[in-house]
């Protein structure tokens, strides 16, 4: 406990002269989770689920920063809502609800279908900073909308994100992540998303920045849902990514599709722990889970794990991981008609990323993200 | 001047010496094939001259217009001129295959000083030589040769050929796996192809394809070295004969191939 104590404690006096909460009810939920906060303390790499990824330099970064302008009041049919999904028994999650203090909510409402992306933005994080993002979404019944969530900033910061999203009945629902933080920030992000009965959810996370990053993406599906997880992330130097999942299905015949890609190059190290839960009564899940990853260098390393739990016993379940090097082959056979080996590897990268590109809707999106590819390796030395 | 000289030319993969002192001659305008049992050592040549780095050389020389093909990397070789037909062509999914031809194609001109196609110039291009191959324009759309048959494959590798319009053309049992009408089909491009400028190497272990494509000289090629040249008439020699008549084991040769 002592260590626990320690590590905790310059917490307690930024938890204690945070600004006071807009509402008792708030003050509320900060005290639960400061006090769960409290007890788990920072995981270590004793604990299974943090075996891979070192928080440590992260917990010594706690200058505190509070947004200067007041926050919005938060709607009443967001209330039953926040900080119900997410779960304090991360401790990240616990943190970021202890400081609970501007919360971005979206509504869409019952049947509207939404035209445009909504686009959430969190950036400008001061150096050495420790922010605490928060969004709930909530969509109703039989909308449709699209999400895009950025994170962006400039030199050393923390940022610890948790979004929440309610996914209406019948309602279809893609959502976005975007990780460009700078190479020497930190982020730790949880989405946790609840999917109604025959509503459709796409998620597509996609990790580029950040000295260390990472995502925890839970997911509880309902009868008749359909759950997707794409996933890309493209990491060099000593950059490190871990994306843990965890699709839970809790009612029957709900189908689920993930898809997490990696790009490693110079010494980054990835971690993919993908996490299946297939209740007792979920009779009749589909559920496929793949990752893949392109390693460029000998000295980058993958550690990627499947993690099924299945109770019930009519259900199909398929997993796979591969770890592949760029194929000579292929190489050499750009290279005879012509095309540079700078730019046959860059095509071949490109190539293996495709298939995630290809399942972004958004144009802009995918622009860039096309654009990325291209440069994030252009400079590699042959 | 010779467009390509191979001169005592030995290479090996790994600690095995395949090619063990290979001489040939093409001078542009002539087709040359080089005939020879299973594993002795024809794919392995083809490589070599398109400068696959799995294949070692460690010997000899190969001039292309006198200047060392071998120190050249492979793209440059194929920007000088160099093209393989590749006896398996390379499956790539997620790249076009008119993201790849268009790329190719216009690093090869602008290496030649030649202005760069747009996109309409190149489907110009491309759309008469699909016609002549007999090949699907769908077939640009997907991935370079991804789940494509065993002839529409083939069929590629000659459509590229007319592409990007090598001096130097190296067909690798350009015949392997084909019917007799895709057999034609991909002979019928390659005859399109000859000129008094380009010279060709067909590679092959059957004397059929050179039924169509008629050559000038045939090589046979065994044990790592060419052991008799002649004319056109020394490919149905073989076929009549076969390998045994010139005292070729291909029984034994074929179990130590790559």
């Amino acid at each position: 406990m002592t260590a626990v104590a320690e590590q905790t404690g310059q917490w307690l006096e930024l938890f204690t002269n945070q600004p006071p909460a807009a509402e008792p009810w708030i003050q509320v939920l900060r005290d639960q989770a400061f006090a769960r906060f409290s007890e788990l303390g920072f995981p270590t790499t004793h604990d299974e689920e943090w075996r891979f990824t070192n928080v440590k330099p992260v917990t010594a970064l706690s200058r505190a920063f509070w947004p200067a302008h007041k926050p919005a009041p938060i709607p009443e049919q967001a209330k039953p809502h926040l900080a119900k999904h997410a779960s304090l028994d991360h401790p990240f999650v616990a943190l970021n609800t202890a400081f609970l203090n501007d919360v971005r909510v979206v509504t869409v409402p019952r049947g509207a279908t939404l035209e445009t992306p909504i686009e959430i933005s969190y950036e400008g994080a001061p150096e050495g900073s420790v922010t605490h993002p928060r969004t709930l979404i909530l969509v109703g019944a039989n909308a449709q909308c699209t999400i895009v969530e950025t994170y962006k900033g400039a030199g050393t910061y923390f940022t610890n994100a948790v979004t929440e999203i309610v996914v209406g009945d019948s309602a279809v629902v893609d959502h976005y992540k975007v990780q460009q933080e700078s190479p020497t920030a930190f982020h730790i992000a949880t989405l946790q998303v609840a999917i109604g009965r025959s509503a459709a959810f796409s998620s597509h996370s996609i990790s580029l920045g950040g000295a260390l990053t990472r995502n925890d993406a839970n997911a509880i599906l309902s009868e008749g849902s359909d759950a997707n997880l794409n996933g890309l992330y493209i990491v060099n130097g000593t950059q490190h990514v871990d994306n843990h999942t965890s699709i839970d299905h809790a009612k029957p015949h709900a189908t689920s599709h993930e898809l997490y890609k990696g790009i490693l190059d110079g010494r980054a190290h990835g971690v993919f722990n993908g996490k299946i839960i297939v209740r007792a009564d979920a009779q009749k899940t589909d559920s496929k889970q793949t990752n893949k990853n392109l390693v460029l260098s000998d000295d980058a390393v993958i550690d990627t794990k499947p993690e099924l739990q299945i109770w019930a016993d009519d259900v199909r379940c398929t997993h796979g991981a591969t770890i592949g090097q760029l194929d000579s082959e292929m190489l050499f056979y750009l290279q005879s008609r012509g095309i540079g080996k700078t730019d046959a590897r860059n095509l071949l990268i490109y190539a293996f990323a495709q298939d995630i590109v290809d399942r972004v809707k958004v144009q802009s999106l995918r622009d860039s993200l096309e654009r990325t590819l291209f440069e994030k390796f252009h400079e590699h030395p042959e | 001047m010779a467009l390509l000289e191979i001169i005592d030319l030995h290479a090996k993969v790994g600690d095995r010496e395949i090619l063990k002192g290979i001489n040939l001659t093409v001078n542009p305008g002539e087709v040359h094939a080089i005939m020879g049992p299973n594993g002795s050592g024809k794919s392995t040549l083809a490589q070599v001259l398109a400068g696959r780095d799995l294949y070692v050389v460690t010997g000899g020389q190969v001039l292309l217009d006198g200047r060392d093909l071998l120190e050249m990397a492979p793209e440059d070789r194929a920007r000088e001129g160099v093209f393989l037909a590749f006896q398996y062509p390379v499956e790539i999914p997620g790249v076009s295959n008119m993201y790849f031809l268009k790329a190719a194609v216009n690093q090869i001109r602008k290496h030649r000083g030649q202005e760069e196609y747009d996109a309409m110039d190149f489907l110009n291009l491309v759309r008469d030589k699909m016609q002549i191959m007999k090949m699907d324009q769908t077939l640009l759309n997907r991935p370079v040769n991804t789940g494509f048959s065993g002839g529409e494959k083939k069929r590629n590798e000659i459509f590229q050929m007319a592409v990007l319009e090598p001096r130097l053309a190296i067909l690798d049992e350009t015949d392997s796996g084909l019917d007799i009408d895709a057999l034609r089909t991909v002979a019928a491009g390659v005859n399109a192809m000859r000129s008094p400028e380009r010279g060709m190497i067909v590679v092959t272990h059957y004397q059929r394809l050179l039924n169509e494509i008629v050559p000038d000289y045939v090589h046979v090629l065994s044990d790592g070295r060419l052991v008799k040249s002649g004319g056109k008439e020394l490919a149905l020699e073989l076929e009549a004969g076969g390998y045994a008549a010139l005292g070729i084991n291909e029984e034994e040769e074929a179990v130590e191939r790559v």
